[in-house]
């Protein structure tokens, strides 16, 4: 059920979701938090569908909100909210609010935010793209108990992991940490095993995926031995190898689904280590809304106390087509879910290509690497 | 437990802090006997798919299948992909099953049979060089108790119930645990000449229900519910576990051992245990065994049995618009039995918090619907500045676990009805975990096998409790065994008069659940 309110103001929004919720017979179902997505009228889509799906896991009331300062002086100098409150159908369990800042409003979510927030119930941000430098101290930011970004949806998503780590705040995490759980899980387990000391690490994965630096990162920090990275073709991270006297653990993933687990003195074995969709991360943000002090203590780290990082990684962005192919197929892949992401792929490029001011040849070589990549790119990392 | 493996404390990758990383267990295999029944299938076979999905499962988990079937590997591995595709909660996703199918193997054969035990050892054997399973293997007997005494010899006579060094070996067993006290200790006996205590893992699947482990969470992770759980607020307890379906195929399980002794001795016990328990001094399985052990000491029988016990046997009808036949009827039953198919007790408890407070246990089949819930209903307020017109749709406050179907918890209490005169009437709050966390509830077996393989009991009830339980019931069956017959009820309704008066008699009536 939908109800559209058009130059409206969040106390008629507030009894548009009452009023809705009447008409639609529910009760007051028990919404455990608040998520408000943060995202412009191109991304919307895909991050609403996620959320929707990790929803089912957490009744959540979503705010989206839209921002749309305008072109045009005119445009700019107007403010207007409009609204469209979505109840039950494909929005999942809770209830969805789209909400359209134009003009000078786009500058003032917070206070259309804040009177819509459940009463005593967590308030999760999330930033599909775009982040602010300090989510912490923006003002939506101010408003959450947990922040979530990320990194690989930005255009240097290696350097932006610095910028988390020199901002970071308690509560604060990122969808490239999300991504490796799978991956720190099997580690984990394997080290469960009796095996000698760790002596050396290494991470192999594509460029330009930060997964991979926050992996090597944890294990830096957790083992404290020497990590190095290894750029390999992908897709996300493909191996992690760790040096023991007996030999290597190695646990290598080639093609983005089934992983071999190698350990000295026992069979090699396999294990499912899937790319998960944005709806699974944003659910497995979501069970959680206390401080990840593991996240702080590896993105807090240092990349500078990692090995040699690979040249690729440290030289500037989108200077040649290929570096331009890796950072697209993460922004496109951090809001897909499966085809319908690609779908989209292409027909996003052009509004991104505007925005970042890149050649377009660039673009339509990494359009077309998006496109190419099909499925597995859409969900960069892990 | 860690205690075995012993290099948990060791893993610099482990923190406490970290709790995105879930509890994985280590490498270790399955072995289920009498893989082709139907518990196996519809349950068992789909938990394991499922935690494979969830990613908990170690890498190189071997599933080992032993049953009287003429099958290679490949065709037991087609008929669990045929059971996980059919009941699995998760989707199917081919990397996880090619992981699970290449550590699946299967051992034909019967029970006495030394020759296929001799195999089953020499696939176990395999399994930890090719597979890496560390000699760790969890032997689930889904087998009628009969077999039990065979089955437990035949591992121990083939070495297979002697983990090698630096691992373990486990036993799950499943209801039911014996009869009555009796054979429940020649069972515990036989098992324990072959597994130490620590070894057996009984499977209670109610224990392993997420509304029931919230019944400890409700209970002591709040302030607002603890203070009124006791005789000075509480009037009564009613715990009820009713299904729709007669016996279906079980004639010659359930005739002689009826509802009381299926139902009651186990599960209605053990819900009844932790809602009336102490405190806990923490949350491991000693000092869990330690108070459910102590209430259920404290549980008294009511001197006269035939005024506070009903049994009764469900007749033909109309079962929610679909002709039944009576139990009488049903195919493999003797026209002449006695066998109980809903039994409701009264209990008390002896000790300062429950004495005076009845707990009411009832469990039938062909009741009107399936359910099973725990409602605590709290005395009438002492005194009501109301006229007697006003409150006259007031009935008791009560606060009522839904344990299944439809999860969740109830709290029951009077609110003005809107208008000029003074009104009240029964509202009900509702938490309901169908509309929070159905999606990601795991099934109790995926719990209760990811505990097994972990090592962990919490969630399993010990030798203890099951004769305890059956001393509990033992008097109450010798008792219908030497008085009348069950009292006739249609099919379809929820039981016989004589429950009605049973309750009647203390001035008090069932919920309609």
């Amino acid at each position: 059920m939908n109800t559209n309110l058009t130059d409206t103001t969040s106390s008629q929004i507030n009894a548009a979701l009452v009023r809705t919720r009447r008409a639609a017979g529910f009760p007051a179902v028990g919404m455990v938090l608040t998520l408000v997505i943060v995202t412009d009228e191109g991304n919307h889509y895909d991050a609403l569908r996620a959320a929707s799906d990790a929803s089912k896991e957490h009744p959540s009331r979503i705010l989206v909100v839209i921002r749309r300062p305008g072109r045009s002086p005119r445009a700019r100098a107007r403010a207007q909210l409009d609204a469209e409150v979505r109840m039950g159908g494909e929005t999942g369990t809770g209830e969805t609010v789209l909400l359209r800042l134009h003009g000078e409003l786009a500058a003032h979510a917070y206070s259309v935010v804040l009177p819509l927030l459940l009463p005593d119930a967590p308030v999760v941000v999330w930033w599909p793209e775009d982040a602010p430098v300090n989510p912490a101290e923006d003002l939506l930011g101010t408003l959450a108990q947990r922040r979530i970004t990320d990194a690989a949806a930005s255009e240097d998503p290696v350097a932006a992991l610095e910028v988390r780590a020199e901002t970071y705040a308690p509560g604060d995490t990122d969808l490239a940490w999300t991504r490796v759980t799978p991956w720190r899980s099997v580690l984990a387990a394997a080290l469960d095993q009796k095996h000698g000391p760790i002596s050396a690490a290494v991470v192999e994965g594509e460029a330009y995926n930060p997964s991979t630096e926050l992996l090597a990162l944890w294990l830096a920090a957790r083992l404290g031995v020497p990590v190095d990275r290894v750029v390999s073709d992908g897709p996300g991270i493909t191996a992690v190898r760790l040096g023991t006297p007996e030999g290597q653990i190695c646990l290598d993933r080639p093609d983005e689904r089934l992983a071999e687990l190698a350990v000295p003195g026992q069979p090699d074995r396999h294990v499912a280590l899937h790319r998960r969709t944005t709806a699974e991360l944003i659910a497995e943000e979501l069970r959680r809304l206390d401080p990840d002090e593991t996240y702080q203590e590896a993105v807090c780290f240092g990349l500078g106390r990692l090995g040699p990082a690979p040249p690729a990684t440290s030289g500037p962005v989108g200077t040649e087509t290929g570096a331009g192919a890796e950072t697209g197929a993460g922004a496109g892949g951090q809001t897909g879910t499966e085809a319908g992401a690609q779908d989209r792929g292409e027909a996003r490029t052009p509004p991104r290509a505007a925005r970042s001011g890149k050649s377009s040849a660039g673009e339509s070589g990494r359009g077309k690497a998006a496109g190419a990549a099909g499925r597995g790119r859409k969900e960069a990392g892990s | 437990m860690s205690g075995e493996s012993g290099v948990d404390d060791a893993n610099p990758l482990r923190d406490a802090q970290d709790r995105r990383l879930p509890r994985i267990a280590g490498p270790s295999g399955l072995v289920i006997f009498g893989v082709t029944g139907d518990l196996s299938r519809k349950k068992l076979m789909p938990a394991v798919y499922d935690l494979a999905n969830r990613g908990l499962l170690p890498p190189g988990f071997s599933l080992v299948g032993f049953a009287r079937r003429d099958w290679e590997h490949e065709d037991f591995a087609e008929v669990v992909r045929e059971a996980v595709e059919e009941h699995a909660r998760t989707p199917f996703r081919s990397e996880v099953w090619e992981q699970l199918a290449q550590g699946m193997r299967f051992v034909p054969g019967v029970f006495d049979d030394d020759e296929a035990f001799d195999r089953l050892r020499d696939t176990i054997e395999a399994l930890d060089k090719e597979r890496g399973t560390g000699g760790n293997f969890a032997f689930y007997l889904s087998v009628p108790p009969k077999f039990f005494p065979t089955v437990v010899q035949q591992l121990k006579k083939h070495g297979l119930s002697d983990a090698p060094e630096g691992s373990w070996r486990r036993a799950v067993v499943e209801k039911p645990f014996g009869h009555d006290l009796k054979s429940a200790q020649e069972l515990n006996q036989v098992v324990y000449g072959v597994f130490r205590a620590s070894q057996v893992f009984r499977i209670d699947h109610y224990l392993g229900k997420e509304t029931v482990q919230n019944i400890l969470a409700l209970r002591f992770a709040n302030t607002m519910f603890e203070p009124l759980w006791n005789r000075s607020y509480v009037d009564h307890v009613q715990i009820t576990m009713a299904e729709d379906i007669g016996i279906g195929g079980r004639a010659g399980y359930y005739d002689g051992i009826g509802s009381a002794r299926d139902v009651i001795q186990n599960h209605l016990l053990q819900l009844l245990a932790l809602t009336a328990m102490e405190e806990p001094s923490s949350f491991d399985a000693k000092a869990l065994l330690l108070e459910k052990l102590k209430v259920l000491r404290a549980v008294r029988l009511p001197e006269d049995l035939g005024r506070h016990t009903v049994r009764g046997q469900y007749t033909a009808g109309w079962q929610g618009g679909e002709k039944v036949p009576g139990y009488l009827d049903e195919e493999g039953i003797d026209p002449r039995s006695k066998t109980d198919t809903f039994a409701a007790i009264k209990l008390e408890i002896d000790n300062r918090r429950w004495a005076g407070v009845p707990f009411y246990l009832r469990t039938g089949k062909r009741l009107g619907r399936r359910v099973t819930e725990i409602a605590v209903v709290f005395q009438r307020a002492p005194y009501s500045p109301f006229n007697a017109t006003d409150t006259q749709e007031l009935g008791q406050n009560a606060l009522v676990i839904r344990v299944q179907p439809d999860e969740g918890v109830t709290i029951r209490f009077g609110s003005k009805v809107p208008g000029t005169s003074m009104e009240i009437r029964d509202v009900t709050m509702d938490f309901a975990y169908g509309e929070s966390f159905t999606e990601s509830s795991p099934e109790a077996y995926e719990r209760l096998i990811l505990d097994v393989l972990l090592g962990d009991s919490n969630l399993f009830p010990r030798h203890q409790e099951v004769e305890r339980s059956w001393e509990i019931l033992d008097p109450v069956e010798e008792y219908w065994d030497t008085h009348g017959r069950p009292e006739p009820y249609v099919a379809g309704t929820w039981g016989p008069k004589a429950a009605d008066e049973m309750l009647a008699r203390d001035g008090r009536s069932w919920r309609r659940p």
